[in-house]
């Protein structure tokens, strides 16, 4: 297995407070990972890291190394917009555009600057039919993406991601502001990308992380409690602690 | 008992007070309805004379290039024309700086800087349309008239004038449409790659357009109905302009300078009314226009 983000001894600062205390994890290519813990932990924090999405927090401090292919992701050389178009994000919060689902697909791609009419086309319909959201919208790729559900906003989101064809994709609990019919839509979507893609998941759904994701960390108090492969850690977690949020002890 | 049952069959004093509240904004609404449509039917029948009493002919006096009512000419064509001049163009000096400063003020100055333009744009709209008018007279129209020629008093020195007192108008409103751009759309394009200029101009733009919109139809209905400041140096000959420097007169300021030396009932009186009967029906046809395009940014 390739490695294809490593991070070593992170510490994050909000002002003075230490919120994330030294975490060190890889993540290897074409898998799924998840991020699990109870509110607060510092899952999400951790993962807005690796885009450099906390750059727009102000009165963050971040420490340790953040490696993509070995590039440092927080060196001069490194543009915060090149790094988010290799390391895309999708939100909590379904949030398309109020434009027209082609113009929220095709964002990324003027972004890159690309303008042929064709390759365009064809990237928007590859995107949307990845993000296996394209049956839905086909009929209608010219009306606003705000009409849409929410699942099939969220959907439209991460086809949006996956158009501008990143390595990485981050996900911040991208299914609780779901319904469970629309969560397992978008949980089937993410089994299927994760051959193209590396994905690494923020989820406060244990059983979600069960279900689809090859490694598992499991955070708490900004601390790395465990990371293992998924069915170890659901099964015979190394530690104590684990096996009590696992099975509801607290959290 | 049958006290208890008096008590609950009689309204209570909170009742009342809710009754009596209502009755006072109902007539206070009636009052303000009435006197709408009081002014409108006063204006519409007043402006209506020239054509019914005196037998003008209405296209005639909208196409009309000639304007001397004393002499039973009454061709509007002129003021129509500049009004709607110095309002375009005014208008089209105006938004882009107004863009430009809300952008720097929702998306780029920190608070300090913000904190240091907001009155200064509050300023603008507190100062008296003489006091432009004045300052117009005095430095826009030698300015005009030595940059390029004729007398200065014209469309042009008009416009340069507008272009300042709708400028605030524009401002805030466009300020107030990219605040309410939701932040989420800032993150989902930052993330997306998009530099913060990208950003800027691909999505809050585009999403605050409706706002923008309905800023410059208020900007343009503030400038097509000003009259003293436009007065001042738009030069007063009610004639068709030639030019952007040429004299000429808007509606607003054909009205100001004639309506002290007409009598009632005659026809220059009444083309006057049919003069204001345009600004109004102008107004009228903005504010639907604002409507309309609040309406149409709902339903995206």
């Amino acid at each position: 297995m390739t490695k294809i983000i490593e991070t070593k001894d992170v510490r994050l600062f909000y002002g003075k407070k230490e919120a994330l205390h030294g975490i060190s994890l890889d993540f290897n290519k074409n898998e799924l990972t998840a991020l699990i813990g109870p509110s607060g932990c510092g899952k999400s924090t951790f993962l807005r890291c690796l885009n450099r999405m906390n750059d727009l927090v102000p009165g963050v401090s971040i420490q340790g190394d953040f490696k993509l292919h070995d590039k440092d992701i927080y060196s001069s050389k490194m543009k915060s917009d090149d790094l988010r178009k290799q390391v895309g994000m999708v939100f909590q919060q379904p949030n398309p555009f109020p434009f027209s689902v082609y113009d929220n697909v095709a964002y990324g791609l003027k972004l890159k600057g690309i303008k042929d009419k064709k390759e365009i086309d064809q990237i928007v319909e590859d995107s949307l039919k990845k993000a296996a959201v394209w049956d839905e919208v086909k009929d209608n790729l010219h009306k606003n993406a705000l009409s849409f559900s929410g699942g099939q906003q969220q959907r439209i989101c991460i086809a949006r991601v996956l158009a501008v064809k990143p390595d990485v994709i981050l996900l911040d609990e991208p299914t609780s502001a779901l319904d469970p019919i629309s969560s397992n839509q978008v949980e089937n979507t993410l089994l299927k990308l994760k051959k193209e893609f590396t994905i690494i998941m923020v989820t406060h759904n244990m059983h979600q992380a069960a279900r689809i994701s090859d490694k598992t960390a499991f955070m708490l108090d900004g601390d790395l409690i465990e990371y293992n492969k998924t069915k170890k850690m659901f099964l015979s977690p190394d530690q104590q602690m684990t096996s009590d949020y696992l099975n509801g002890k607290f959290g | 008992m049958s006290e208890i049952k008096n008590k609950l069959l009689k309204p209570s004093k909170a009742t009342k007070q809710d009754r009596f509240g209502r009755r006072i904004s109902v007539l206070c609404i009636g009052l303000i309805v009435i006197l709408v449509a009081s002014i409108i039917f006063f204006i519409a029948t007043k402006g209506m004379a020239t054509f019914i009493s005196n037998h003008v002919n209405p296209i005639k006096f909208l196409t009309g290039t000639d304007w001397s009512p004393s002499q039973k000419m009454t061709g509007a064509l002129p003021m129509i024309v500049t009004s709607f001049g110095v309002t375009l163009l005014a208008a089209l000096i105006a938004t882009p700086f107004a863009i430009a400063i809300a952008i720097y003020m929702t998306e780029i100055a920190n608070k300090k800087g913000s904190k240091f333009l907001q009155p200064i744009i509050e300023l603008l709209v507190g100062i008296p349309s003489v006091v432009y008018g004045f300052v117009g007279l005095t430095v826009v129209v030698p300015a005009v008239r030595t940059l390029f020629g004729g007398t200065g008093f014209g469309i042009l020195a008009g416009s340069i004038v507008l272009f300042v007192m709708v400028l605030p108008t524009i401002t805030t409103l466009t300020i107030d449409s990219l605040n309410a751009v939701p932040s989420h759309y800032r993150k989902a394009s930052l993330a997306l790659g998009a530099t913060r200029w990208q950003t800027i101009y691909k999505v809050i733009l585009r999403a605050a357009l409706p706002g923008i919109m309905t800023a410059i139809v208020f900007g343009m209905a503030r400038a097509f109905g000003e009259a003293l400041a436009v007065q001042m140096v738009i030069g007063n000959s009610a004639l068709m302009p030639t030019s952007l420097v040429s004299p000429t007169s808007t509606l607003t300021s054909q009205l100001t300078t004639e309506v002290g030396n007409t009598i009632m009932g005659t026809l220059p009186n009444n083309a006057l009314w049919s003069l204001a009967l345009i600004l109004l029906l102008m107004s009228l046809f903005f504010n639907l226009v604002v409507k309309y395009i609040a309406k149409r940014g709902q339903l995206k």
